[in-house]
């Protein structure tokens, strides 16, 4: 017997194709950060998307994600991609990852990457990554790169900031840019 | 401000941020839009002027400007200067100027090549420089620009540092993952050498942050490369065994919430998975061990209570049953995931039953645990109706679509009806192809297929596309047991005060075909049919309507007794005066022939409808997808001319296919058209422009291998016969026939003209590399064409082995005083040399898995060029020479063929699968053959055929 008109789309297509030989499709492709207002507070890029893109693209996912209740499932099919999201007070951390891409452990990377906020900054809050961005960047680039978790342990990311932050002292005097900003 | 203090603390305890209080100043949070545009404004003139000014900033101010810079465009406004301050800030000997520099490059990077230089300069040095900080700065960079200048650049360095005997640690993770964002974008520019099989045994690292990162680039080296990295497999396995038994505390840091290193874990699970089972007995064990482990923790009570704790063991849980499914060997270990599984889809956390639902979709095609997937229906069900999130109920859908068979068909096509009147627009039409899609598969009585199908209608009408409800009828049509139910049902559905457009469209033809069938019962007699169909034209669009009035004079011919009614009804001027010249057209024609024509004529013109074939032929859908309905005919008769002049009226292409009985995509279902008594034909004016529009299509390809040849030769890949090339001189059509390695082309040369063709000469032209795979002889033709003319000419074909290209075929003639110079590519293509073979489920996969090596394996994912209607494209998988493989692929959406490639020194076989996304307009196209070369050329061939 023939099937009836078009066929329907199948969403496990990726799953099911997972299973008999990743043919590739298992990375990150970008994580954001985004305030409940729908403010973007940090963007970070896998690969590479033009402006017109992403901005499109930024601004379709947060409205679905903003959108749900809070006790809905973390994860949600978004175009051809997975999207991993969790809410910590009043910032949405999401990253969109593959159709093969092991969803369970792309929200623990999500909490880790929190740790190593909350560690570093000492309770961050949302105001510690809009006037620190570029630490809450730094912090990312030595836990992730390419997509890919560059290091798990929290000691070794950590480090790797603290000697940064040292070179950085002894560089110049202890004021921080941004307190230069304020000045300005 | 008042934003400010909204915020709370996310893990600990609230503390106001120290560094930004001072900020706030600076940037007016919480004040109006216009305020902060204003500002913005402010600071970007003053850094802009800072830049220009003649005074030379110091590094302090250039980085401090820059950092202002990538603050106010990370805040969402454009920045379109400052790329030079920062490359600059990238040769500074202090730290913090150049982390700033990179992290604007990064974050704000454009293909501005002259600074890809300088940055590649910069980032050389750094590289160069022997210090870890500034080594991993520039590796950062690299990674996150990604681009082909770059991995030009330094992908040939990358390996160097990452074998390196003293590369610290830190920068081995990073060069390591540095080297496979560059492979991802740009593996032409990575070189395999020495350094993979070092590469290897980073899985032995002592140090997991390397092993880890180490991990993540073996597997995506090895999905490409499997034989270079198989040693990979065994120092998993150990690597993960070594893990999986170790205590909570031994990983130290690498321990998360109790579970030992998680990400490793996961890594190593999908890397086992680039490969099939390890051949070796202990190294199987070994992993099957660890499988057990994992799936035996599941059941042990959790060390701590913390969700992340759950959460890390799961994942690592759900990724070794992915390994469990990839491999499909052990029954044992995929019941055991299938149990796990059900226990998932009752757990009070959504996300384990979302993640339950998904993973048993896969399951569900495994012959070992299709079964087992089954027991868990009510589950599902109960999902489909309780589930408060709407993504976890797709995934049930999706799972009930997936364990959908003939025993449990009409349970799961019942609730997803049900389901339907509830459910979220945005999956309506997707469930209604669904269940269409089950209905038909598993219909053993149809009048359950016709209820169901009636049942979508109603329901969710909007959404019942033009395929599903044309398929109702063709069904109908084609079998004579449930006509008498189908009319019954329809006119009762008709009764509804409000029925959608779809069933009067439905119900319109039914009843125009079948009405005599329930004519006998008082409550449904032919006047009442009539009124009741009547009732709702006013209501219908155009479309519609028309299909009504073409009922209409079916009706005159199966109830004579209400001829004079209907009549009535055509001569109204509402009809005969309508403003839409198709209805107004059609009222006179049909008043005209009811009027004028005998009994018998009427019998013969209004005889019900020829059964549907089975099959619509590739080339008309297309044409018609092209041209657009109603001119089709019309095409079809001037080609279908032009070939049998052509070929002494013996064509027998599949443009002839008839045309009449084809559905085509009008609303004209009763296929009138093609009547000929009812003379529908278009004004003369519209048949010219038609002809325009087929010597416009090829006027243009004129030597050297003009522009649309390529288009002709590619609707030659999937048929053997038709015109190949067309200007107001010259026709030149095809026939041609293959069998295993050999075959024969006719090549006719039609002289349009009434004019001689002097110096006629085709010319093949071959490659020499085409030349040593494709052995083509002919023998020269008579150098005169006369007017009007045809000749012919033969080519023999032998196929000695694979081929990419295709041969020239250049045609130089004199007409008149001109010189012609003609090139067209004739269509010999590798698949020509294809012979079906024909399969079973069980067999097709079996040898799928055979070929798993992914040089054997050629992927293109495409966007739908034509229309995604699945006739079409099974004529055309048929049409390019495999098998076409039903009941094999456990989505019946997907379409899986099978054949063998003959040549002269070898048989190559072949496997296909194509999955459409129906919802993204795109496919996604796997061939696997033995032969690299076959699989791409095939891949290639026929991606261009959807």
């Amino acid at each position: 017997m023939r099937s009836a008109g078009r066929p329907g789309p199948a969403p496990y297509l990726a799953r099911l194709s997972a299973a008999q030989g990743p043919g590739g499709g298992a990375m990150m492709r970008f994580m954001l950060l985004f305030s409940r207002q729908g403010k973007l507070r940090l963007q970070k890029w896998y690969l590479a998307t033009s402006d017109k893109e992403k901005k499109k693209m930024v601004r379709e996912l947060m409205q679905v994600v903003l959108a749900r209740k809070p006790k809905m499932c973390s994860f949600l099919e978004w175009r051809d991609l997975k999207v991993v999201y969790k809410r910590y007070a009043s910032l949405y951390f999401c990253c969109a990852i593959e159709g093969q891409d092991n969803e369970l452990i792309t929200l623990e990377l999500i909490h880790r990457y929190v740790e190593l906020l909350d560690k570093y900054f000492g309770s961050v809050c949302e105001l510690d990554i809009i006037f620190n961005f570029e630490k809450a960047y730094f912090i990312l680039d030595e836990f992730l790169m390419g997509g890919e978790i560059q290091d798990t342990s929290k000691k070794s990311v950590l480090k790797a900031i603290e000697q940064a932050d040292l070179l950085q002292e002894e560089d110049e005097s202890p004021r921080s840019v941004l307190e230069e900003m304020g000045l300005a | 401000m008042a934003e400010a203090t909204q915020h709370q603390q996310w893990t600990g305890e609230w503390l106001p941020g120290m560094a930004c209080s001072c900020l706030l100043h600076w940037f007016p949070l919480g004040k109006s839009k216009e305020a902060e545009i204003k500002r913005i404004n402010k600071e970007l003139a003053n850094i802009r002027s800072k830049f220009k000014g003649d005074k030379a900033l110091d590094g302090y101010s250039k980085k401090k400007y820059v950092c202002k810079l990538l603050f106010i465009f990370l805040l969402g406004h454009d920045i379109d200067f400052g790329h030079m301050e920062a490359v600059n800030l990238l040769s500074s000997n202090r730290y913090t100027e150049k982390q700033i520099g990179y992290l604007f490059i990064s974050v704000l990077v454009n293909s501005n090549s002259e600074l890809i230089r300088l940055i590649n300069n910069a980032i050389k040095n750094d590289l160069a420089s022997r210090n870890p900080t500034f080594m991993g700065l520039a590796l950062h960079c690299i990674a996150n620009v990604g681009s082909r200048e770059m991995a030009e650049a330094f992908a040939g360095e990358i390996p160097k540092i990452l074998v390196a005997g003293d590369t610290m640690d830190s920068v081995k993770q990073s060069a390591a993952l540095c080297l496979l964002r560059l492979y991802r974008t740009s593996p032409d520019f990575v070189p395999m050498g020495d350094w993979t099989s070092r590469v290897v045994h980073l899985l032995n690292d002592q140090h997991l942050g390397v092993v880890t990162a180490a991990t993540s680039l073996i597997t995506t080296l090895a999905q490409k490369n499997p034989e270079e990295f198989k040693t990979s497999v065994s120092l998993a396995v150990s690597r993960l065994s070594r893990i999986v038994t170790s205590a909570s505390t031994d990983l130290q840091d690498y321990t998360y919430y109790f579970v030992p290193a998680p990400w490793l874990s996961v890594k190593l699970l999908r890397l086992l998975q680039c490969y099939p089972p390890p051949e070796d007995a202990a190294v199987r064990g070994r992993l099957t061990e660890c499988l057990e482990t994992i799936l035996n923790k599941a059941q042990e009570p959790p060390k701590s209570k913390k969700v992340q704790h759950s959460n890390a063991k799961n994942a690592v849980l759900f990724e070794a049953i992915s390994l469990i499914i990839h491999h499909d060997s052990e029954p044992n270990l995929l019941v055991r995931a299938c149990n796990q599984l059900g226990q998932f889809l009752q757990h009070r956390e959504t996300n384990l039953r979302y993640l339950a639902l998904e993973s048993m979709c896969t399951l569900a095609s495994s012959e070992f645990s299709h079964e087992a997937v089954k027991t868990h229906i009510e589950t599902v069900i109960n999902a489909l109706k309780t589930e408060r999130d709407v993504s976890v109920r797709q995934r049930a859908v999706d799972l009930l679509y997936a364990m959908c068979d003939r025993s449990n068909a009409q349970q799961i096509v019942a609730e997803m009806l049900n389901y339907l009147e509830t459910a979220d627009y945005s999956i309506r039409e997707e469930i209604v192809l669904k269940v269409a899609i089950l209905a038909e598969k598993y219909a053993v009585d149809y009048t359950w297929y016709v209820d169901t199908i009636l049942n979508l209608i109603r329901i969710a009408g909007d959404y019942v596309s033009e395929e599903v409800w044309y398929r109702v009828i063709q069904i109908v049509i084609n079998r004579d047991d449930v006509q008498g139910y189908a009319a019954k049902t329809v006119f009762e559905a008709l009764q509804a005060p409000a029925c959608h457009e779809n069933l009067v469209k439905v119900g319109g033809y039914i009843l125009g075909e079948f009405g005599n069938l329930i004519a006998g019962d008082p409550r449904s007699s032919p006047l009442i049919q009539f009124n009741l169909l009547h009732s709702k034209f006013h209501l219908c669009s155009v479309p519609t309507r028309a299909l009504l009035l073409s009922t209409y004079i079916k009706f005159v011919n199966l109830f004579p007794e209400i001829k004079t009614t209907i009549q009535d009804v055509l001569r109204s001027d509402s009809q005969l005066k309508n403003a839409d010249v198709e209805l107004q057209q059609r009222a006179v024609e049909y008043l005209r022939l009811s009027t004028i024509a005998s009994t018998d004529i009427l019998a013969t013109v209004l005889e019900e409808m020829p059964p549907f074939p089975e099959r619509e032929s590739s080339i008309l859908a297309k044409l018609k997808k092209k041209k657009g309905p109603g001119t089709v005919t019309d095409l079809e008769d001037i080609k279908k001319e032009r070939n049998s002049d052509m070929n002494g009226g013996t064509e027998s292409t599949p443009v002839n296919a008839s045309t009449a009985s084809t559905p085509s995509p009008s609303a004209d279902l009763l296929g009138l058209g093609a009547a000929p008594v009812t003379s529908s034909a278009p004004p003369p004016s519209s048949t010219g422009s038609l002809l325009v529009d087929v010597f416009s299509d090829s006027a243009s390809v004129v030597a050297p291998l003009a522009p649309g040849s390529e288009d002709n030769f590619a609707r030659f890949v999937c048929k053997n016969n038709g015109v190949l090339f067309e200007n107001q001189l010259l026709q030149i059509g095809l026939k041609s026939e293959f069998r295993q390695n050999l075959g024969r082309m006719f090549i006719f040369y039609g002289n349009k003209t009434s004019t001689q063709f002097l110096n006629f000469t085709p010319t093949l032209i071959c490659s020499d590399e085409l030349k040593s795979s494709l052995n083509l002889q002919t023998k020269p033709v008579d150098p005169t064409v006369e007017g009007g003319a045809q000749v012919q000419q033969v080519v023999n074909i032998e196929c000695i082995s694979d081929f990419m290209e295709a041969p020239i075929l250049n045609i130089q003639f004199r007409y008149g005083g001109t010189f012609q110079n003609i090139s067209v590519k004739l269509p010999i293509t590798l698949n020509k040399f294809f012979q079906p073979t024909e399969m079973a489920s069980q067999d097709f996969f079996q040898r799928w898995k055979q070929l798993s090596n992914p040089q054997q394996e050629m992927q293109n994912i495409f966007k739908a060029k034509h229309p995604m209607d699945t006739e079409i494209t099974k004529a055309k998988i048929i049409g390019f020479g495999s098998a076409l493989l039903e009941e094999v692929d456990p989505n019946p959406a997907n379409f899986v063929g099978a054949g063998i490639i003959h040549t002269k020194t070898t048989q190559i076989g072949c496997l296909l699968r194509l999955e459409p996304n129906l919802q993204a307009q795109m496919y996604r196209l796997t061939l696997r053959t033995s032969k690299e070369t076959v699989s791409q050329r095939l891949c290639e061939l026929l991606s261009e055929q959807f």
